[in-house]
C-alpha cells in the first residue's frame, strides 16, 4: 500500500488531530486550469474515468455537449460548455473543467461529520476516505463549488481525488497527462502561480484586459486554480462562484431544521452501511446547539 | 480514542455537523485509522509501446498488462497511457485516446466466426475451417465465371470486377501490402480504402 | 502533410479552414496552442459553426458550406492587388513566369476544351508553350500577358470582396480582415500553415479547395519553410500507409498507377511515366520510375518475374476505366455487377454516402465478408434494427461472413502518420476467443485459393501461383519480414557507380538510390526503401532528441521518403541557398552541399548556381499556379456550387455545378432541390467519437450518447424547435430522427442577399455498439464524387427539418 503517512495529513474531519509538524518542507501541488488553451474535448473526462474505472450510465442527448449531465458519484469531472455573447456581439464559447478544487480551507472537510473521512494531505490534496464515509451530505452542503455527490448506492460521497494514487507515486493526476493542448497543468502551487503570470499577461497582450487567476481567498485558497480571461466575472464559466464560501451548511444548521436533518442522517446512515456500528442517543442536546451558533458566529465575524 | 463532541467542535470550527453524528454514535466508533491512498496500480504491470488506432496523429501509447509475461500468467490490458516520449503526443491522449482501454475491452469485440445463410435471421458460430473454405470456394466460383483475361481489342487484361475489396486504413502496413499481394495476383481492381471518408 | 506536427509551433499564422483540428486532432493541435504562446501566433478559423477550434481562436469567420474556393480565389486577388506576395520566391521557385499556351481560354464557367456529353475536358490547351528544345517558354519579367500570374490575375479579379461575401455569406468586414492577416506571411521571414481535413476533401471541387490554398502559400512563399506547407491531418491511423501502399483502385505501392487497358505493353506503359524534364537543367525524379515498377515486381513475382516476360507486366490487371472507387462499387453492386464483397475494417453502411443505396447494394450481393475486431452496422445490415434499420432478413439472400480480428494491441506492426512517419508497435496481449489477425486471415484464404486452383485450375491463376511467399512461417508471416520485403534487397551484389561501394546480394537496402531496372534489386514499396536495413527496424528507433528544438526530430522512427521530415525543404532556402529565416533554418548551402537539420529535398550537392527547381517531382521543377492538365476540372481553381445548393452559382448561373463532378445518373435523380429542402447541411466528427468505432467504447458512449443535429437559434425558433427537442431531419434520400442541438454557434448566412441557415449534423450514430441508437448521418447524404479523387460531397448537401416526436424505441 502506498500510504500517505499520518505524519502528511494536516486536517481530517471530525477530529482533533493537531497537524503534524516535523514534515514541513513539503510543497504544496497544484492544478493549474488554463481555460484560455482548452479546447472542452473532455480527454481530462476520460482519462479521469479510464484510470479511476469509472463509468457511469449512459445518458442522452441533452441539448449541450456536456456528458453527463452534471458530476455523480462515478463523474469527477465535467466539462461544462457556456455559449456566451460578449460587449461587441462576439461569441465567445467559455468551456470550464469543473471538478474539486482541493481548497486549502475545504468546507467539506469542515462540515463533515465522520471522522477521518475527508482528510487533507500536507501538499494540499483533499481526499475522501470512502471506508469511513457515511453518506449524510454535510460534505454536498459545506462544499462552496457544489462538487461532492452521494452515491444512491452506497450511500457515501465521492468526489476528485486529484489521483492521490498518482501524485503519491511522483506522477501527475491522469487529467493533467492527457490534456492535449495543456490546458491542465500540474506542479507545485508556487510554480503554478508563476505560470498562471505568464500566461495572464499572454492573455492580456491580446485584448483580455480581465484576464487573471482564480485562486479564491475566501477557501484560503485552492490546489486547482484557473486562468480565465474574465477574472472579473467567474460566474461567466457555466456558474463559477465569483465569491466561494463556505457558510451555507452553516446556516442550514439551525432552529428546526436541525432535527429533521439529523434524521435524514440517520436512515441513510442505517440503511446504507451502519450495521456494525454502535448507535448512541438519537437526539440533539442543548449542548450541541449553543456550540453550533457559537461556531456559526465565529465563522462569520472571521474576515 | 475517545473524544468529546467540544473537543470535535473546537478543531473544526464548524462542528455541528460533528456534533450531530457524535449524537448518532460515531463518536464512539473506535479509534480512527490512517487514512490511505488507493495503491498505485501499475507497479508491477508490463508496460508495451504502441501506437494510438485511431487518426493519424499517430500518439505513442503505453499499454500496461497484469502478469510479468510468466508462462502461467494471461497477460491483459488493464490500462492505457499517452507515451510521454513521443515527439508529437508527449503524453497526452484525446478522449478517444485516453479511452483504448474500452474498445480493446468492447463487450461487442468479436470472439468467433460467424455465418449467416441466405434468408437467414440470426449469426451462428461457425469453425474457420468452415469460414474459410466457404469464402475462398465462393471467391473462386465467381472468379472463374467472370475473371476477364482479354478485353473486346484482344488486350490481356486480367481483371476481375464481380468482386471488391475494402482495405482497413487502421491496419498495419504490414497487413496492407500481404493484403495488395493477394488481391492483386487475383486480378481485383475493385479495391479501395478509407482515403476518402 | 509537407511539414511535422510539431512543425506547427514555428508558424505565425495558423489559418484552420476546411478542417475542424481541435476536434479531429486534438494532440496534433495541442501545436497550435505552442505556436500562440511561444511563438506569438495568431489562430484564423473560418467555418460554416464556431468549432471548439474556434472556441480557442484569435479570429473567427463563418462560410457557408462548398463556397471556400469563392473565399480563397478572393484571398489570391487580394494578394496580387496589394503586392502581398514573397516576390523573389515566387519569381524562382513557382511557374509565374511561364507561357501558356494560345488555346487556353476561360469562358462562362468554363475551362477551353469542354465536351458537354461525356463531361470531361479535352485538356490539350491546358499547357504551356514550348520551344524548339521541348522546354517551356518562359518570361521572368511577367510582361508577357499569357505569363501564368497575369492569367492568374485575370481569372481571380471576377473574386471582389463585395463578390466573396455574396457566395459565402461571410461577412466582408471579417473577410477582409482574415485577407490582412495572411497577406503578412508574405514576410521571407514569417509563415503561415494551412491546416485542413475532410472539410475540405469531401466537396465535389474538393481537390481544388486545397489546390487554391497551396497557391496561396506558393505565393506567400510558405512552402517547403518551417512552421509553414499544406498539412492535411488525414483520418485513420494508417490512412497514409495504406495509400502510400496502394491499397486503392488504380494504385500499386509507392504511388505508381495501375496499368490502364490502353497501356497493351511495359514499353507502352512506360511511356507515359518518364516526364521529361520542362526547364533546361532540371531533373525530374520520376524518371527513375521504371526502377520502381521493376522492383516491385521482382518482390511480388521473385524469379517468376522476369527480362523475358517484361517482368510479369501481363499479370497486373488492367483498368478499363480510371477508377474502381466506392461510388462506383456501389453503383456496380446495385445494377449486380458485384456478387461479392469483402470488408476488411471497413464499415461502408456508415461510411458511405446514401445509406439507403448502399443497404440495396449490400442486399444484391450474394456473399458478404467483414474482417472486424468490432460487431460492425455493415455485418448485419440483413437484420431487422427497427427504424433505424429497417430491414426484412428472410428477403435477402446474400451469405455473410462475420470474422473476428485482432485489433492494434494485440499485434506488431508499423502505421504511418499524417506527417509520414513510419512507426513500429508492440502487441501487448493476445486477441480475445477466437480472433486472429488479418495477415493470418488473408493468408488463410491465399492458401486455400491456391489450393483450388493447383487442384481444380480455373480462370488464369499464374499470378496467384507464382507469387512470392517466402516466409518463415507461411500460414503467419511475421510482420517484420513483410517490412523488409517492403524495404527490399539486392538480388545480386550491386556496385554503386559513383563511390564504387558493393552492396551484397541479399542484404537490405539502405534506400531507394539502390533500386535498380535489371531484376537485380527487389522492394515491394520503394518510397519505404531504408525503413528496415541491415541496421536494423529504423521505424522503432526512439531518440527524441530536436536539434534546435525545432519540430523535425530525425531519428525518431522513420519518414519516407529517405527519412525526410519537411517536403520541399529546398524552397526554404533563398536562390543562392540562404535561408530565407535565419531563425529557422531547415537546410542551407555551405559552398559544397547542402548541410542543416533535415534530409535535403534536392541532389545533396547541386549547387544553387545549377539553377535546378526546388520542386523536383515536378517536371519544372516549379511549384505550379498554373495546374497543366494535372486536374479535372481546370487548371485554375472556379468556385463551383454544391451539386445540392441553395443558390444559383452568380459567377455564370449557366455552369452552376462542377462540370466534371462525379454523378451517376440515378444518383442524379435523387438530388433535392432547395424548394423542397431549403436549408443546408453539413456533416462532420465530434470530437469525442472516431467515426462509428468508438461508440463500441464505453467511455466514449458516456461522453456523446446519443445522436443529434445542430441547429441555429433563429432556424429553431421560426421552427418551433425546442433545445434537446427531437426533430426530423430529412433529405431526398432518407431522414433521420433526432434530438436538436439550439445554438448560438451557428448563426443564419446572407447568401445573396438571402438568408441561409446550415444544419450540422455529426455522424457517429448506428444500430450497434454502446450508445444509443442513430440513424446516421449517411441517411442523408448524396452520392456524389469529387471531379479529382471521386470523394463523396459529405460536406455540403440539402435538408429540410421540422420538430417531431420520438422515435418508436
Amino acid at each position: 500500500m502506498s500510504d500517505l503517512q499520518s505524519q502528511d495529513y494536516i486536517r481530517r474531519s471530525a477530529s482533533t488531530m493537531t497537524p503534524p509538524s516535523a514534515r514541513n518542507h513539503e510543497e504544496e501541488v497544484a492544478k493549474l486550469i488554463d481555460v484560455s488553451r482548452c479546447i472542452g474535448c473532455k480527454a481530462c473526462q476520460s482519462a479521469c474515468m479510464e484510470w479511476n474505472d469509472l463509468r457511469p450510465e449512459i445518458g442522452h442527448f441533452e441539448g449541450s455537449y456536456q456528458n453527463p449531465a452534471d458530476l455523480g458519484p462515478s463523474v469527477w469531472t465535467l466539462m461544462k460548455f457556456a455559449e456566451y455573447e460578449n460587449e461587441q456581439g462576439n461569441l465567445e464559447w467559455l468551456i470550464r473543467k469543473d471538478g474539486c478544487m482541493h481548497c486549502e480551507d475545504p468546507g467539506c472537510l469542515k462540515a463533515c461529520p465522520a471522522r477521518g473521512a475527508i482528510v487533507q494531505y500536507a501538499n494540499g490534496i483533499v481526499d475522501f476516505i470512502s471506508d469511513k464515509c457515511i453518506g449524510c451530505g454535510y460534505c454536498v452542503k459545506g462544499c462552496p463549488f457544489d462538487i461532492p455527490r452521494i452515491s444512491k448506492t452506497d450511500h457515501k460521497s465521492y468526489k476528485c481525488t486529484l489521483c492521490s494514487d498518482r501524485v503519491s507515486v511522483g506522477l501527475e493526476p491522469a487529467c493533467v497527462k492527457a490534456c492535449p493542448t495543456g490546458a491542465i497543468m500540474f506542479g507545485s502551487k508556487t510554480d503554478m502561480k508563476h505560470w498562471a503570470g505568464e500566461r495572464i499577461d499572454e492573455l492580456k497582450s491580446r485584448g483580455f484586459d480581465k484576464a487573471g487567476l482564480y485562486d479564491p481567498q475566501e477557501v484560503g485558497g485552492t490546489h486547482v486554480m484557473y486562468v480565465l480571461h474574465h477574472a472579473d466575472k467567474p460566474s461567466l464559466y457555466s456558474g463559477l462562484p465569483d465569491k466561494p464560501r463556505i457558510s451555507p451548511v452553516v446556516s442550514a444548521w439551525k432552529g428546526v431544521i436541525k432535527p429533521l436533518a439529523l434524521i435524514g442522517i440517520g436512515l441513510a446512515a442505517l440503511a446504507g452501511f451502519f450495521h456494525s456500528v454502535t448507535v448512541g442517543p438519537n437526539e440533539v442536546t442543548e449542548e450541541d446547539e449553543v456550540e453550533g451558533e457559537r461556531a456559526l458566529r465565529e465563522k462569520e465575524n472571521t474576515p | 480514542m475517545a473524544l468529546t463532541r467540544r473537543e470535535f467542535i473546537k478543531f473544526t470550527g464548524l462542528g455541528l455537523a460533528a456534533s450531530s453524528l457524535g449524537v448518532l454514535g460515531f463518536g464512539a466508533s473506535g479509534e480512527a485509522q490512517a487514512a490511505a491512498v488507493r495503491p498505485f496500480k501499475l507497479t508491477h504491470a508490463t508496460e508495451t509501446r504502441n501506437t494510438c488506432t485511431y487518426c493519424s496523429v499517430a500518439c505513442g501509447i503505453l499499454i500496461y498488462s497484469m502478469g510479468d509475461r510468466a508462462k502461467n500468467a494471461r497477460s491483459n490490458i488493464i490500462h492505457i497511457e499517452g507515451d510521454p516520449d513521443h515527439p508529437v503526443n508527449r503524453g497526452t491522449l484525446c478522449p478517444k485516446g485516453s479511452a483504448l482501454l474500452d474498445i480493446v475491452h468492447a463487450p461487442t469485440r468479436l470472439k468467433a466466426p460467424r455465418y449467416r445463410p441466405p434468408g437467414g435471421t440470426e449469426f451462428k458460430e461457425v469453425s474457420w475451417d468452415f469460414a474459410l473454405d466457404r469464402i475462398a470456394r465462393l471467391m473462386k466460383d465467381d472468379r472463374d465465371k467472370h475473371f476477364m483475361t482479354q478485353n473486346a481489342a484482344g488486350t490481356t487484361v486480367n481483371r476481375w470486377t464481380s468482386t471488391g475489396m475494402l482495405a482497413a486504413s487502421a491496419s498495419s502496413n504490414e497487413t496492407a501490402y500481404l493484403t495488395w499481394k493477394v488481391a492483386r495476383s487475383l486480378g481485383m481492381v475493385v479495391f479501395d480504402n478509407q482515403a476518402r471518408v | 502533410m509537407t511539414n511535422t506536427w510539431q512543425d506547427i509551433k514555428n508558424a505565425n499564422l495558423v489559418i484552420v479552414m476546411g478542417g475542424n483540428a481541435a476536434e479531429a486532432h486534438p494532440c496534433g493541435f495541442k501545436w497550435v496552442i505552442e505556436a500562440k504562446i511561444e511563438n506569438g501566433a495568431k489562430l484564423v478559423v473560418v467555418d460554416p459553426r464556431f468549432t471548439r477550434t474556434a472556441s480557442v481562436a484569435d479570429y473567427y469567420a463563418p462560410i457557408r458550406p462548398g463556397t471556400d474556393i469563392a473565399f480563397l480565389n478572393g484571398l489570391i486577388r487580394y494578394l496580387l492587388e496589394k503586392d502581398a506576395i514573397q516576390h523573389e520566391y515566387v519569381r524562382a521557385y513557382t511557374n509565374a513566369g511561364l507561357i501558356v499556351k494560345d488555346g487556353f481560354a476561360f469562358n462562362e464557367g468554363l475551362f477551353s476544351g469542354y465536351n458537354e456529353e461525356k463531361h470531361s475536358y479535352d485538356k490539350s490547351s491546358w499547357d504551356y508553350e514550348f520551344d524548339q528544345d521541348g522546354f517551356a517558354k518562359s518570361d521572368d519579367t511577367w510582361q508577357n500577358p499569357r505569363c501564368v500570374i497575369n492569367l492568374l490575375k485575370e481569372h481571380v479579379s471576377r473574386y471582389t470582396p463585395d463578390m466573396v461575401s455574396r457566395i459565402c455569406g461571410t461577412p466582408q468586414d471579417k473577410y477582409l480582415h482574415i485577407c490582412e492577416l495572411v497577406a503578412a506571411t508574405a514576410a521571407p521571414d514569417k509563415a503561415m500553415t494551412s491546416l485542413f481535413a475532410l472539410g475540405w476533401t469531401q466537396h465535389s471541387v474538393g481537390a481544388q479547395n486545397i489546390r487554391t490554398m497551396a497557391m496561396i502559400q506558393l505565393l506567400l512563399g510558405n512552402i517547403g519553410v518551417a512552421g509553414g506547407g499544406m498539412n492535411a491531418l488525414r483520418g485513420h491511423s494508417n490512412i497514409q500507409g495504406l495509400t502510400d501502399i496502394g491499397l486503392l483502385s488504380n494504385l500499386m505501392p509507392g504511388y505508381l498507377n495501375l496499368p490502364n487497358e490502353k497501356e497493351t505493353s511495359f514499353d507502352e506503359y512506360m511511356k507515359t511515366k518518364l516526364y521529361k524534364p520542362l526547364r533546361p537543367g532540371q531533373t525530374s525524379y520520376w524518371q527513375n520510375y521504371r526502377k520502381f515498377v521493376v522492383s516491385l515486381q521482382k518482390a511480388i513475382y521473385g524469379d517468376a518475374a522476369t527480362q523475358d516476360n517484361n517482368w510479369a507486366y501481363d499479370w497486373l490487371p488492367k483498368l478499363d476505366v480510371p477508377l474502381y472507387d466506392i461510388i462506383k462499387a456501389f453503383e456496380m453492386m446495385n445494377s449486380g455487377q458485384i456478387n461479392g464483397y469483402i470488408c476488411q475494417g471497413f464499415n461502408p453502411l456508415q461510411a458511405f454516402p446514401d445509406r439507403g443505396k448502399i443497404r440495396r447494394g449490400l442486399s444484391k450481393l450474394k456473399f458478404l465478408v467483414t474482417m472486424d475486431p468490432l460487431d460492425t452496422e455493415t455485418s448485419r445490415f440483413w437484420q431487422d434494427f427497427g427504424p433505424q434499420n429497417p430491414a426484412k432478413s428472410a428477403e435477402i439472400q446474400t451469405e455473410v461472413f462475420q470474422l473476428p480480428t485482432t485489433c492494434f494491441a494485440e499485434e506488431n506492426g508499423s502505421l504511418v502518420n499524417s506527417a509520414r512517419w513510419l512507426q513500429w508497435h508492440w502487441k501487448a496481449a493476445d486477441g480475445p476467443g477466437q480472433a486472429m489477425s488479418d495477415i493470418w486471415i488473408m493468408t488463410g484464404l491465399f492458401h486455400r485459393l491456391r489450393d483450388l486452383y493447383r487442384k481444380e485450375g480455373g480462370a488464369f491463376a499464374d499470378p496467384l501461383l507464382n507469387l512470392t511467399w517466402k516466409y518463415t512461417d507461411p500460414n503467419n508471416p511475421d510482420p517484420e519480414e513483410l517490412s523488409k520485403e517492403m524495404n527490399g534487397r539486392a538480388l545480386a551484389d550491386l556496385t554503386d557507380a559513383t563511390s564504387g561501394a558493393v552492396t551484397k546480394g541479399g542484404t537490405l537496402l539502405d534506400g531507394f538510390a539502390q533500386l535498380r531496372d535489371d531484376g537485380t534489386t527487389a522492394s515491394g514499396c520503394w518510397i519505404f526503401a531504408g525503413s528496415f536495413t541491415e541496421k536494423g527496424n529504423q521505424m522503432a528507433r526512439r531518440d527524441a532528441t530536436d536539434p534546435r528544438e525545432q519540430g523535425i526530430a530525425p531519428n525518431w522512427a522513420w519518414a519516407w521518403p529517405a527519412n525526410r521530415r519537411i517536403l520541399y525543404n529546398r524552397a526554404s532556402a533563398d536562390p543562392d541557398g540562404k535561408p530565407w529565416n535565419p531563425a529557422k533554418p531547415i537546410i542551407s548551402w555551405n559552398g559544397m552541399r547542402w548541410v542543416g537539420i533535415d534530409v535535403p529535398d534536392y541532389g545533396p550537392t547541386v549547387k544553387p548556381s545549377d539553377g535546378v527547381g526546388p520542386f523536383i517531382m515536378n517536371a519544372e521543377g516549379l511549384g505550379r499556379l498554373f495546374a497543366r492538365d494535372q486536374m479535372a476540372d481546370g487548371p485554375f481553381p472556379e468556385h463551383y456550387e454544391p451539386m445540392e445548393s441553395p443558390a444559383a452559382n452568380v459567377l455564370h448561373p449557366k455552369v452552376s455545378a462542377n462540370p466534371v463532378a462525379r454523378v451517376f445518373s440515378d444518383d442524379r435523380a435523387a438530388f433535392g432541390t432547395p424548394e423542397h429542402f431549403p436549408y443546408v447541411a453539413t456533416t462532420y466528427r465530434l470530437t469525442e467519437h472516431f467515426h462509428y468505432w468508438t461508440k463500441h467504447a464505453l467511455i466514449n458512449a458516456i461522453l456523446q450518447p446519443e445522436e443529434f443535429i445542430e441547429i441555429g437559434e433563429v432556424l429553431a425558433k421560426e421552427k418551433g424547435i425546442e433545445q434537446g427537442g427531437w426533430v426530423k431531419v430529412s433529405s431526398k434520400r432518407g431522414e433521420v430522427v433526432c434530438k436538436a442541438y439550439v445554438t448560438k454557434r451557428i448563426k443564419p448566412l446572407a447568401v445573396d442577399g438571402k438568408p441561409t441557415h446550415v444544419i450540422g449534423v455529426p455522424i457517429h450514430w448506428g444500430f450497434t455498439g454502446q450508445a444509443r441508437k442513430g440513424y446516421g448521418a449517411n441517411t442523408l447524404t448524396p452520392s456524389v464524387g469529387d471531379a479529382n479523387t471521386q470523394t463523396p460531397e459529405f460536406k455540403a448537401f440539402l435538408v429540410n427539418v421540422e420538430k417531431t416526436t420520438a422515435p418508436a424505441a
